[in-house]
């Protein structure tokens, strides 16, 4: 089975402080941190193990630019067999239809029996799954955490829906997926196994490999584009309890038996 | 300004609180546009959910077909397409159905699409201004849309003030014969319940409920002994879970279970969306975070900036000390 | 020839005659052995490159010391004494089995008074080790040691087979005392001159009771005991090497080749170096000839004594690590897979097969189980190595992929900011105190004060730094600290098995200190103190903070306040400090110098401490165990009656300060950093310009 997984570079929440910038109108760029989004690693660990499961291969590709190879080459040294960069200054400004788009284009080329993103990014909007399915025609299933590879033409699947309920599905290939998180144990990647694929070539394909006409992708065609970063102006919250410790613990003590939490 | 809809979640012939939430949205949109609400599914309970409907739903379109009998997005896709006019506005509420729905229903129809709003700023001739939260609701973006040929727009649930509920008299508009039949490639199977587990939070009054900041597993302990002082359940957050150190039936939030307590202990929770819009009714919410800029301040009632794993132990004594006493 | 009784050799036994029946015996022997050990040596041919070999004269010390010396096993008194009764008594007896066997005669030294009195010594041998066999039997068949003890999932007891070495081993003593006595018996019957058999020896007493025997039942038990010795020590000899008994021939070897250098762990690969590292196929250790040579020497080697596992924090709270299966596992498979009759297996890989990943995670390196082995058998080289393997083939637990990300991105394992590093400088009660400089360039210093992550990040531990600055400050020193371009030692990076990200960090550790122009280090992290002194190359001379202090202590520099009198103290020896480095007696120096200072040891102190549960990444890693490593430890110092543990390590501060937490001893029991406790009493000195010495 010929997997592809699209993934993406964002700032990793985990190891940055996200805060505005001085100018206010974007976040603080200068010290952060970035890796791959955390659902698209969960998707193509899963890739993995259904391609060693039934056979077959995973390519890893994102849409950006120089920056963005190193995580091609993460998921490489976990054990994709393809990377590719999908980069050019057209692209710049693309909403979640433009990326969309360009995946399309991409995907027009090759021979993918199922396509996988992550349920969202970080400062994503859980889109580009679903639109890509719909360009492609393909059908598509979010917030998957279970995958089963009936024959060659069928998965089992079940999302995940309110309750921690699961709602279960049958799917026909070729289809997109957008995978939820807890799926799987995404195994390690270490700075070893990075270096062992750093000289795999990963090759880049712009707008005139992809056959993409420029003026559907891009800040001009974005219907939909970010205008600023802010930080909301606090409401009141909550009241906060002073003092010492031993004189919160009092107070907390009063508060909760005033509200019928003490048995 | 063209139409808008609101697809309306049901189910068993009752309509989710989106409905209500939805219609304070189109409302801030544009107050002067016709509001239509879309009710899909099969049989007699859909005119049940469409009878409760409010009358902020001038129109309700009802589109009765057996292959919709569960709501799946896909052929739900499909029947919109088929009945929706050209440049529509759709608001749908951001939960599992919302987030299959949406991005290919805006491709079908050729509209913009935006997720996740949890705040609008204005309509500004054909451009609409929201507000979305990103990396995890540590900072707020604005965001433009271009409506101008239609939008699909999912909305957090819980983040727009229902509105009053008035008399329901919306004119119902059946459009079933319009549908067709329906065929998608995905078909429906069954819904797997999740385990019940040794105990349901949803049925006590008072909830310890821990997240990230309890660190590790053995300090779950920590928050199991205070829980047995007041006679309370243990919940979490869903990094807990994901960490196997609470089994999924103690999960508060959108995919775990939904929960109306007295009193809520949020321990080392951080007050990500996905776990508050878990709890429902308005329990008093008390928050303990060693980060006082944790965005749980602003839901909570009070709040105690202190180190967790030194608190609870102490918090447990006192409660324990004055039991002793009272029981004397 | 002995007068009167008919020798062996000229003997006939059914139809053989003595001379062929023997030589045959001994030729069949020797061969056997012969085969068997090539055998055995097979699989450590194909095994990895290990240098030993060198420093000769040093190693040959560690023979004497531990081998002849038998210098660890007096740690365990009762059988102790015993086995070093044993080993003397077989050493004794040695000459005379070779000179019995070989037939030259049955006094090697012939009729001297050397002779005599070599005698008289080897009968008292025979008693002595003959005893030993009816004691160490009984101790294993009625009193049963714990450590003995063999728990289900690892197979059926090893008591059987011990009791039956126990026995053939009486059986050869007994073969030979019959053997002098019937002759001394016979010779009295005859009336010649009799040897003089030691008074009370066995020979002797059954010398007494074989005297009524008549001449030809003497000389029957003469030449029947001959045969009797002679197909036991054979036996003995081709069976030794299929059981923990062949440590009797391999243990001269594990201890000559034993590692020199403590502290050091095992490069990936020996004779490779870093920058050809990338050409290594595989790392670390996941078939079984992956281990080296030397490993595999060891796996033959364990007694299987169990004083390793007796003394593994791990193993205490029941976490699946016990590092004698370790090595009786490994053996049990060599034994298995390269068997001496049939073909040689491979290939198959251990972690899954015998060993289980939690096993391999579990380990804390405290190094206990090496303190203790007599054979100094090492462990920690294997269980990093086991872990190589393991990182290497992206196997690493959810628990520690996340601290190992934030190390590799941000350089500490909590994800924390560089810039944040120095912060503890800057606390509002701290900074008008004591102003500690950023080796940036702008002002050098000659001291530099390596903090490492857990100290500048922990809300709690970032107190150790501030009164080790503190302390420093008062004594003069001229330090600074690298702030922002300080990483994580990867001190347990590297014992975890990631190889690599350790060397970015050590690498680009080593350039910021050369960049900053010191000459000394210290640093109040025993884990740092360690990767400085032994993982990492060309960085200047490093001390632990305790070693400052005791000197300037010495040197009458320093003078503390009397200690609160209602506190009795107990120091905690951190693992890293101790018995890794042997730093003991500085910080009980410094304790006891401060005046009405109440303090007492643990049972469990100095080099047998016990470790605190394991710091850096093993405070992230979750393993299955039936109670936290630290609580037994805060128990220990409960039973010494101590109500304050001092400790010398952020780490074991951690994890005694949650332990007090979680075993109910709050207001019963506090704990103290060394540097904090100093900071509190001392009282200013002189400030004489005090350098920080290299250690």
């Amino acid at each position: 089975m010929e997997i592809l997984v699209c993934v993406r570079r964002v700032p990793d929440t985990s190891e940055n402080e996200i805060a505005l910038n001085a100018a206010g109108n974007d976040i603080e760029r200068d010290d952060l941190v970035y890796s791959i989004n955390e659902w698209d690693n969960y998707a193509v660990e899963e890739a993995l193990q259904i391609a060693a499961r039934v056979g077959g291969s995973v390519t890893v590709v994102t849409v950006g630019g120089e920056d963005d190879e190193e995580i091609l080459r993460r998921e490489m040294a976990m054990g994709a067999t393809h990377g590719v960069l999908i980069s050019d200054g057209a692209f710049a400004g693309s909403d979640a239809r433009g990326i969309a788009t360009i995946l399309r284009a991409f995907v027009q080329k090759g021979k993918y029996d199922l396509i996988l993103t992550g349920v969202q990014a970080e400062d994503g909007g859980a889109l580009v799954g679903g639109m890509l399915a719909a360009m492609l025609d393909y059908p598509f299933a979010s917030l998957v955490n279970s995958i089963e590879v009936l024959d060659g033409k069928t998965l089992k699947i079940s999302r995940e829906i309110a309750g921690g309920n699961k709602e279960v599905n049958q799917i026909d290939l070729p289809c997109v997926l957008s995978i939820q998180t807890g799926i799987n144990e995404p195994r390690y990647v270490g700075m070893r196994g990075i270096r062992q694929v750093a000289s795999i070539p990963i090759p880049t394909l712009g707008v005139s490999e992809l056959n993409l006409d420029p003026q559907l992708v891009g800040l001009a065609a974005a219907k939909v584009q970010r205008v600023d970063y802010f930080t909301p102006a606090l409401g009141k919250g909550a009241e906060m309890l002073q003092g010492s410790r031993e004189e919160i613990v009092d107070k907390l003590f009063e508060l909760v038996a005033a509200k019928g939490g003490l048995k | 300004m063209s139409r808008i809809f609101a697809y309306i979640v049901h189910k068993a012939g009752v309509a989710d609180d989106s409905a209500l939430e939805l219609a304070a949205a189109a409302r801030i949109i544009d107050p002067s546009a016709s509001l239509t609400a879309l009710v899909m599914g099969s049989g007699p309970e859909l005119d049940k959910v469409c009878a409760a409907l409010p009358n902020t739903y001038a129109e309700i379109w009802k589109a009765s077909n057996e292959s919709l009998a569960y709501p799946n997005a896909e052929l739900v896709r499909q029947a919109l397409v088929k009945i929706l006019p050209s440049g529509s506005i759709v608001l749908v509420a951001h939960e599992h159905f919302g987030i299959d729905l949406a991005p290919g229903l805006s491709v079908r129809m050729n509209a913009a699409c935006v997720s996740d709003v949890s705040g609008i700023e204005g309509l500004n001739g054909s451009s609409l201004k929201v507000v979305r939260q990103e990396f995890g609701g540590q900072v707020s973006a604005h965001v433009a849309c271009d409506i101008s040929s239609g939008a699909v727009i999912t909305f957090r649930p819980g983040a727009f003030k229902p509105v009053e509920t008035a008399a329901a008299n919306g004119t119902v508009i059946d459009k079933s014969s319009e549908v067709g039949v329906l065929a998608a490639k995905r078909r429906y199977l069954e819904t797997v319940v999740a385990e019940a587990g040794d105990v349901d939070i949803t049925k006590h009054a008072v909830l310890v409920s821990i997240g990230r900041g309890i660190q590790e597993k053995d300090n779950v302990a920590m928050a199991e002994e205070l829980a047995e002082a007041l006679g309370a359940a243990v919940s979490c957050s869903r990094p807990v879970v994901d960490a196997k150190w609470l089994e999924k039936s103690r999960q508060v939030g959108t995919s775990g279970k939904t929960v109306k307590p007295k009193v809520y202990l949020a321990c080392g929770i951080s007050g990500a969306f996905q776990h508050l819009a878990g709890i429902k009714g308005k329990p008093f919410i008390i928050a303990i975070n060693k980060n006082p800029k944790a965005p749980i301040f602003q839901v909570a009632d009070v709040g105690i900036v202190d180190d967790l794993l030194e608190f609870l132990p102490e918090f447990t004594n006192k409660v324990r000390e004055m039991h002793s006493l009272s029981t004397k | 020839m002995v007068e009167g009784i008919r020798s062996p050799a000229e003997s006939t036994y059914w139809l053989i005659q003595g001379r062929m029946l023997f030589l045959s015996i001994h030729l069949l022997g020797l061969a056997g052995f012969s085969y068997i050990v090539a055998k055995r040596l097979r699989p450590l041919l194909r095994g990895q490159a290990d240098v030993r070999f060198d420093r000769p004269v040093q190693r040959l010390g560690k023979v004497f010391q531990f081998w002849l010396g038998q210098w660890r096993h007096p740690r365990y008194p009762g059988a102790g004494i015993l086995h070093i009764l044993v080993f003397a008594g077989f050493l004794l007896l040695a000459t005379r089995a070779f000179s019995l066997i070989l037939g030259f005669s049955d006094n090697f030294f012939g009729a001297t008074l050397v002779g005599h009195i070599y005698e008289m010594v080897r009968e008292y041998a025979t008693t002595i080790v003959f005893a030993c066999m009816v004691v160490l039997a009984v101790r294993r068949l009625a009193f049963k040691p714990e450590r003995y003890a063999v728990p289900a999932k690892y197979g059926k007891g090893h008591t059987a087979d011990a009791v039956f070495l126990l026995a053939l081993i009486a059986i050869l003593m007994l073969a030979d005392s019959v053997f002098e006595a019937s002759k001394g018996a016979a010779q009295a019957q005859l009336g010649h001159p009799a040897e003089f058999l030691a008074f009370l020896s066995l020979p002797q007493i059954l010398e007494n009771l074989l005297a009524a025997v008549p001449l030809a039942g003497l000389q029957r038990l003469y030449l029947g005991s001959y045969l009797v010795h002679d197909l036991t020590f054979f036996f003995l000899l081709c069976y030794r090497p299929f059981g923990i008994q062949f440590h009797v021939e391999t243990s001269l070897f594990s201890i000559f080749f034993a590692k020199l250098d403590r502290g050091t762990l095992k490069p990936v690969r020996w004779q490779v170096s870093d920058q050809q590292l990338d050409q290594v196929k595989s790392f670390g250790v996941k078939t079984f000839d992956d281990f080296t040579w030397k490993h595999m020497l060891d796996f033959y080697s364990c007694a299987d004594c169990g004083r390793c596992s007796d003394n593994c924090p791990a193993n205490a709270v029941g976490r699946p690590l016990s590092p004698r299966f370790l090595t009786i596992k490994a053996r049990d498979y060599c034994f298995e897979h390269y068997p001496v009759l049939g073909k040689a297996s491979n290939g198959v890989a251990l972690v899954g097969s015998i060993y289980s990943e939690d096993e391999i995670w579990s380990c804390t390196t405290c190094g206990a189980c090496e303190q203790e082995c007599p054979l100094l058998i090492e462990y920690i080289d294997k269980i990093v190595d086991l872990r190589r393997g393991l990182v290497d083939e992206c196997n690493v637990p959810q628990s520690l992929q996340k601290p190992l990300k934030a190390l590799e991105s941000r350089g500490n394992p909590y994800g924390k900011m560089e810039k944040k590093k120095a912060d503890w400088t800057k606390s509002k009660e701290f900074q008008p105190d004591c102003r500690v400089k950023i080796l940036d360039g702008s002002s050098p210093a000659d001291t530099l004060y390596f903090v490492d992550s857990v100290t500048s990040y922990d809300d709690r531990m970032q107190a150790i730094a501030q009164a080790t600055a503190k302390i420093l400050d008062r004594l003069g020193v001229n330090f600074g600290i690298l702030g922002a371009a300080e990483k994580d030692s990867g001190h347990e990076v590297r014992r975890f098995g990631e190889e690599t990200l350790f060397m970015a960090l050590r690498d680009h550790n080593v350039e910021a200190i050369k960049a900053s122009g010191v000459q000394h280090i210290v640093t109040a992290d025993p884990h740092a103190y360690n990767a400085l002194k032994h993982d990492y190359k060309d960085v200047p001379p490093v001390e632990h903070i305790s070693q400052v202090i005791a000197r300037e202590v010495k040197a009458g520099n320093v003078t503390f306040q009397r200690a609160d009198e209602n506190k009795v103290y107990t120091y905690h020896d951190p693992c890293y400090l101790g018995r890794h480095n042997d730093v003991y007696d500085d910080p009980r120096d410094v304790l006891d110098a401060i005046p009405g200072m109440n303090r007492v040891e643990m049972a469990r102190s100095r080099d047998r401490s016990f470790c605190c549960g394991g710091g850096g990444l093993m405070l992230f890693y979750e393993p299955k165990e039936e109670e936290r490593i630290g609580v037994k430890r805060v128990q220990m110092a409960v039973e010494a009656g101590a109500n304050v543990i001092v400790t010398a390590c952020p780490f074991c501060m951690v994890n005694v300060e949650d332990a007090i937490k979680v075993a109910g001893l709050e207001g019963k029991m506090t704990a103290i950093d060394l540097t904090e406790l100093v900071e509190k009493q001392m009282v200013c000195p002189r400030k004489s310009e005090v350098a920080v010495q290299g250690g």
